[in-house]
């Protein structure tokens, strides 16, 4: 395989890895703050149970997002040194201010949130989970600001030529606030929220169907419900804002979402569908006629630029963005429909009552991982073959140093590695759920439990 | 020297200075790995475990903002350093991934072999991390062969040469120091017993690999030497750091732990201050073809850039300090075992 193939395979494989992590945390952040909120508020000792509880998760999830994020931070360079130079100057600041505004202030306080219960007042530690979550927020705001700037680049001119050309900073908020950054943040923000709160979710609803600690699990469902239903709503508006958007600045990734090739026709949207690229056309789909036109122009004649309008060379792989932006939108529209189902089985009071709908929201916890992972995909290979729109192509920007065979290395080293991390993390999650969110002071803990035991069986 | 105080300039010392965090900060984490498989009961290596418990994590941090910021300040430096040493800095982000596992998963089973050999896991990627860091930075301060592209020309064992090893080995060395001391300051009775020997130990292995470093620097890196040469004034840096080493035994005869450590810490940002001065105005030196060097200006961002970094940096580091030296304050004194420990 070509060391561009393999670098982006790696590149995907670590990325996509990580980001199973920092939504959560971001997610459990906010319920945190709500849950601690509440303790603070009512002084109910349920409430002091549930952060206890939801903290230790937050603590498993957020040490696997630095373990993880630190490979990115170096891959970079080491995989894309020439992207590194071009882009430095400008994507450097943001990355930067991720790494003073955010990492710090999240893993500062993160060590008084999970280890200083006894050491500080109850509103200092409040403030500190407060100072995590947006810490946990913050390194989002910075990393989709750098991301949006690959997509819609804006702020910079381009200084030098040939080899030593480089896209330089002349506008510093131009840059902060590129035409995709805040639609992008929102959608990918509201997207942690649902990772985070249907975790909750998830787990409480297994709580419930095995009988566990029941009020715990009925409180916890209910504000994470509350949460999930915000996002997933805000989740369709911020997604076709995104999409209006995208129709300006990226027509050829919207054109491919909807793999739409005839630029005089106006355009439908595929309710699915398999998309054959070299015959130009969609096999099996189902589609509305004219709605992608409707929903852009507010005219479901008017035509939509489609992909013949760009030179064969200039557009994405387009199947891939197909499935993988269609396959989110569906789970969005689920994820909807069970908070909505669930809302309405709160009005009723047979939210609990459910076997069936119980087992559905344990495994709900999916559907936000998946349309995460799709939303990234469909937005990253939309972008192909730039790896900065329209400035630098992704098979430019590798670093000259390294050949395929390093990167063979390093891709078996990493499938080892983060096999054994994803154990860890379903090993370790697991633990906690079956532990529970029993008092620490008047049970034994896990160690002191199975130390007892091995004493005995020392003992006899 | 030419020397003009200007952005270039700020942004190589503030680099500098994240690394040295980094270095004093997570260079303890790694010393107690390192030293981890000295003691043998279970509940001793958890103290040693905990004793870095709630600050290995934060630690790291530095490093991950180290990285970020070279990115912003000197791209040609990321880019050029991260691809050329590939390999090692693959196999380094596996080991500091390998110990973050292993201090998760060793307290979470009784088993005895199952303990035993994540503790095994844990020291040697502590050893492994140190010393991979110090090979990257024996190299740099060789030089390494690079192109007029500013591309990387070398090979993977062409890091692995004895001055480089050398290097390595004496970051470990200095990080088994810096972890005894900060051992014999964060625990108590018989342990602390243990450890406060260990300090003599790691300082005589310590002086023994800097000297001999300082030898094959002086005879085979002469560039290194040169400001001292030009401008013996540096020279007190060097003075300052063998002081502070001098000072570590003194302080721990008098049971002042917490000035002990300081000391190390001192001793550290000394060292760090020491190749500093030997590569400035330099980052990366090519060797053997010192004209296609990568300095603080033929490497750097734009000065735009470097100031908007710089007010980044102005509004944040008082936060970053304030709150980094609140949590050491919450979580300052012995360490303890409890229900949330490792």
């Amino acid at each position: 395989m070509s060391t561009e193939i393999l670098a982006r395979l790696q590149f995907a494989f670590t990325i996509g890895f990580h980001y199973i992590y920092p939504p959560l945390s971001i997610g459990l952040g906010v319920i945190l703050v709500i849950m601690e909120g509440m303790y603070l508020k009512t002084k109910n000792p349920l409430f002091e149970k549930m952060t206890k509880f939801w903290v230790k998760i937050f603590a498993l999830t957020f040490a696997l997002g630095v373990a993880t994020g630190i490979v990115m931070e170096f891959e970079f360079g080491t995989n894309w040194a020439t992207y590194s130079r071009f882009v430095g100057d400008v994507f450097g600041s943001a990355l930067a201010a991720e790494g003073i505004f955010a990492f710090f202030l999240e893993s500062g306080f993160l060590a008084i949130l999970v280890f200083g219960w006894e050491k500080v007042s109850p509103r200092v530690h409040f403030f500190s989970t407060i100072m995590v979550a947006l810490g946990a927020m913050m390194s989002a705001v910075w990393i989709v600001v750098a991301n949006s700037w690959q997509q819609t680049p804006a702020g910079y001119h381009i200084v030098g030529e040939g080899l030593n050309a480089r896209a330089e900073i002349t506008d510093f908020w131009a840059m902060v606030f590129n035409p995709s950054s805040m639609e992008r943040l929102s959608h990918t923000l509201s997207g942690a929220w649902l990772a985070g709160a249907f975790l909750v979710i998830s787990v409480s609803a297994y709580y419930l169907l095995k009988k566990r600690h029941i009020d715990f699990a009925k409180n916890s469902i209910k504000i994470a419900l509350i949460v999930a239903t915000f996002a997933s709503l805000f989740q369709l508006f911020s997604g076709h804002q995104s999409a209006v958007g995208i129709s300006k600045t990226q027509p050829a990734k919207l054109a491919a979402f909807e793999a739409h090739f005839d630029s005089s026709a106006a355009a439908p949207l595929y309710l699915f569908g398999w998309v054959n690229q070299k015959n130009q056309e969609v096999k099996f789909g189902v589609a509305i006629p004219g709605l992608l036109s409707y929903l852009i122009y507010g005219d479901s004649h008017k035509p939509v630029t489609g992909l013949n309008a760009f030179n064969k060379n200039d557009i994405p792989p387009v199947n891939i963005v197909f499935q993988s932006y269609h396959l989110m939108v569906a789970i969005g529209f689920t994820l909807i429909a069970i908070s909505l189902f669930s809302i309405f089985l709160w009005w009723r009071k047979k939210l609990f009552d459910h076997k069936w709908f119980l087992y559905v929201l344990v495994f709900s916890v999916l559907g936000p991982q998946l349309a995460n992972q799709l939303g990234w995909i469909s937005a990253e290979v939309g972008r192909q073959p730039w790896i900065v729109y329209n400035l630098l192509r992704t098979s430019e920007a590798l670093s000259k140093a390294v050949e395929s065979s390093q990167i063979v290395f390093s891709l078996i080293l990493f499938g080892l590695i983060y096999l054994l991390l994803f154990i860890l993390f379903i090993y370790l999650l697991n633990e906690k759920i079956q532990h529970g969110p029993e008092d620490p002071e008047t049970i034994p803990s896990e160690y002191e439990h199975q130390k007892t035991v091995l004493d005995r069986n020392i003992g006899e | 020297m030419e020397f003009t105080f200007d952005l270039n300039t700020i942004w190589f010392i503030l680099i500098g200075v994240l690394l040295a965090g980094y270095a004093i900060l997570d260079g303890f984490d790694l010393g107690v790995g390192s030293l981890h498989l000295f003691v043998n009961e279970d509940e001793d290596r958890r103290l040693l475990i905990n004793s870095i418990g709630p600050v290995w994590d934060g630690n790291e941090v530095w490093l991950v903002t180290g990285g970020g910021a070279l990115f912003a300040a000197f791209p040609h430096v990321y880019a050029t350093v991260f691809s050329g040493f590939y390999t090692a800095f693959m196999l380094l982000l596996f080991v500091l991934i390998f110990r973050a596992v292993a201090i998760e998963f060793r307290s979470k089973q009784p088993m005895a072999w199952w303990r035993k050999s994540w503790d095994v896991a844990f020291s040697v990627s502590s050893i492994l991390i140190a010393l991979l860091m110090g090979i990257a930075l024996g190299n740099i301060i060789q030089g390494i062969p690079l192109g007029a592209d500013k591309e990387f020309q070398g090979t993977f064992l062409g890091l692995l040469n004895p001055y480089a090893i050398l290097v390595g080995i004496t970051t470990v060395a200095l990080f088994m120091m810096h972890g005894s001391i900060y051992l014999a300051m964060k625990t108590e009775g018989h342990l602390q017993e243990r450890v406060t020997k260990w300090i003599n130990n790691t300082i005589i292995f310590f002086v023994i690999t800097y000297v001999t470093t300082t030898m094959f620097t002086l005879i085979y890196v002469p560039h290194m030497t040169e400001h001292f040469k030009s401008a013996p004034l540096l020279f007190i840096v060097a003075v300052l750091n063998m002081l502070a080493i001098a000072n570590i035994p003194r302080e721990i005869h008098l049971k002042k732990y917490f000035l002990a450590f300081l000391s190390s810490c001192a001793s550290i940002a000394a060292l760090l201050a020491l190749f500093a001065l030997g590569l400035f105005p330099d980052i990366v030196i090519s060797n053997p073809n010192p004209e296609y060097s990568l300095t603080i200006y033929n490497a750097a961002s734009s000065q735009k850039t470097l100031g908007i970094m710089l007010t980044i940096a102005i509004i944040g580091i008082p936060f970053v300090l304030a709150y980094t030296i609140s949590i050491y304050w919450v979580f300052r004194g012995k360490v303890k075992l409890t229900p949330m420990s490792y």
